[in-house]
Order: structure tokens, then sequence, then C-alpha cells
């Protein structure tokens, strides 16, 4: 498994070779450094943990951390990524990837609050005119003394956004090396200046 | 600079024709046909521009055998291998959708004089 940390950018176009236009998501992907090793013998599973980014201030206890790979500064995210193949201090970046490859990228979609149930659940509400008490409220939530209670998993108003999401199979369209960019087609979850991690679909 | 606006620049075409909503436009087309590539030209009046940026596009409308076509092209695209001017209008709206009830005769836009020394 070949992974990597990114920071969405935003989104634009792009002309191909035939003019159509194509949606492309710009990622600035990497360069990662390796911080850790970890194998079977001494953690029980094999992993990388690689660092994105720079902080302003770090603390003493990472910078022990850091000393192995050799970073100054602390990083601005950290990630293990499973399976993966490395040695400490080794650069990652984007020269993992080639043109027209399958990837698929994690993320943290925008938080959007304490949310009512239409917009998190897509409920229909009720009628907005002619007399109508009922608008967007919650309607019945079960029946009466059998089953005698509600029902795992109804959907109601709550906690909506900022979850983990897998967007899988999405296609490289331009890398550019000198910049460490990556152009995917199609969106990616998350907003502007978030956190992605993008691995190769095998 | 913002990072994206700056990629969209490297693909934006650098040198345009200065036409204008009113301006009767030629628009060769270049259309790809398996290996063939031709030119196909599209002549009528810009009647607006939407987006910005890269994103730009111009719709052109033209009355053709008693019915009307509008074409959206975006601005930069590289199918677009030239913008002839034909004609300048004179309007006094950015967007000439009134156009779009128009037909025959009544579908004109007056044209822009130019005196002294202004090209």
């Amino acid at each position: 498994m070949k992974g990597i940390l990114g920071k969405k950018l935003g989104m634009m176009q792009i002309f191909d070779k035939e003019g159509n236009i194509i949606p492309v998501t710009v990622i600035q992907a990497g360069p990662s450094k390796i911080l850790q090793k970890k194998t079977e013998e001494t953690d029980g599973y094999r992993s990388i943990q690689i660092a994105f980014g720079e902080k302003k201030h770090t603390t003493k206890p990472l910078l022990g951390h850091l000393k192995k790979s050799g970073l100054k500064k602390a990083p601005l995210w950290i990630t293990e990524i499973r399976n993966a193949e490395g040695d400490v201090g080794e650069i990652l970046d984007v020269s993992l990837f080639s043109e027209g490859d399958k990837i698929k990228i994690t993320g943290w979609t925008k938080g959007r609050g304490f949310t009512g149930g239409m917009k998190r659940w897509g409920w229909h509400g009720g009628s907005k005119t002619h007399g109508s008490m009922f608008h967007r409220r919650m309607g019945s939530v079960g029946q009466a003394a059998y089953p005698g209670e509600i029902w795992k998993g109804k959907t109601m108003p709550g906690h909506y956004g900022n979850e983990r999401v897998t967007v899988k199979n999405l296609k490289i369209i331009k890398i550019d090396k000198e910049k460490n960019l990556l152009f995917v087609k199609g969106a990616v979850p998350g907003s502007k200046g978030g956190k992605l991690i993008i691995k190769k679909v095998d | 600079m913002d990072i994206i606006r700056q990629l969209e620049q490297e693909q934006m075409k650098k040198e345009l024709p200065d036409f204008r909503v009113g301006d009767t436009l030629k628009v060769h087309l270049l259309i790809k046909e398996g290996k063939k590539e031709k030119t196909q030209v599209f002549q009528g009046i810009c009647i607006g521009f939407t987006g910005a940026g890269l994103n730009r596009s111009f719709t052109v409308r033209k009355i053709s055998n008693g019915i009307g076509v509008e074409k959206i092209f975006p601005l930069h695209s590289p199918n677009i291998s030239k913008i002839e001017i034909v004609k300048r209008g004179k309007v006094r709206r950015s967007k000439l959708y009134y156009l779009r009830e128009r037909k025959g005769k009544s579908f004109r836009v007056k044209e822009k004089r130019q005196f002294g020394k202004s090209s």
C-alpha cells in the first residue's frame, strides 16, 4: 500500500487534449518524511508513520520522537499508513503516483453542527402552505404498544458532518512534480486546507 | 497570489480579441472526427459573458433557417482557434436576453460608429 498525506487547496478546471473541460481538485501532496517504522515483531503490525507540513512551536517530547528522522520542527499532521514500505528518514512525494492512476482519498467532511432531519437525512418535510402547521419537524418515530420502543437506527436530528469519509477510485489527471501537486478528477471531502490521506488503489 | 488562480492563469490564453457584448462574431471552432480535423465557423451576436478567470464563457446567438440557435463557448478553450469581430455593437446592458424574443428585422443591435483616431 502506497500512501501520502496531503492538503486540499481547492477546485478548478482543466482542458484535456480534446478540449473537454475536466473538474479537478488540486491537492498539495507531500513531501512527507517517514518518522517511524512499525514491524510485526515490535508492534504487532506493519506500518509507517509519516509527517506533513510544519508547525510554529515544537514540544520537547515530540522533538525526541522526530530525532531519528532528522526533522527539526513539529509537523502539522502525523498519520500512519498500514502495510506500507519505507525507511525512517525517507521522503515520500508525488512520484509515488503516476498520471492515470486510481487512488482513494480519505478526508474529514465539513462540520455542520446540530442539524435538523431534513438536511441530515433528506426527509421530505411537511407542506409549507395550505394551513399546514407541520414544516420541518420530526414526525412519528414509531408505533404503539408493539414494539413499544423506538427502533435502532431511526433517523433523527443531531450532529452532522465532520466525519471521516473515504472516496474510492478517483483518477489522477495531472501531476506537478516541482510544486508537489496532484490534480484529481472530481470532488474530495472536506474544506480548503483540510487534511487528506491519499492511497493508491492496488 | 492564490495558488488556484495562479494555476488557472497557466492555462489561460494570453491574447484574446477585445470583443464585447453586442458584437457580431465569427467563432472558429476545431472539430475532431476520428483523425480528421476541421474548422467550423459559427457567426452570431455575443449576448453575454458568464464566469470569471479560466471558467469565463460567452454565449453567441444566431438565427439559422428561422430557428434561434445559441452556443456557449468557454473563452479559453483550446478548440477555439480564432474569434473574429465582424461588427461592433452599441448596447446598454450586459446581457442581451431580450434578443431571444426577437426574430427577423428586430433581431439586430445598433452598430457602434467609430470616429477619429480610436481604432
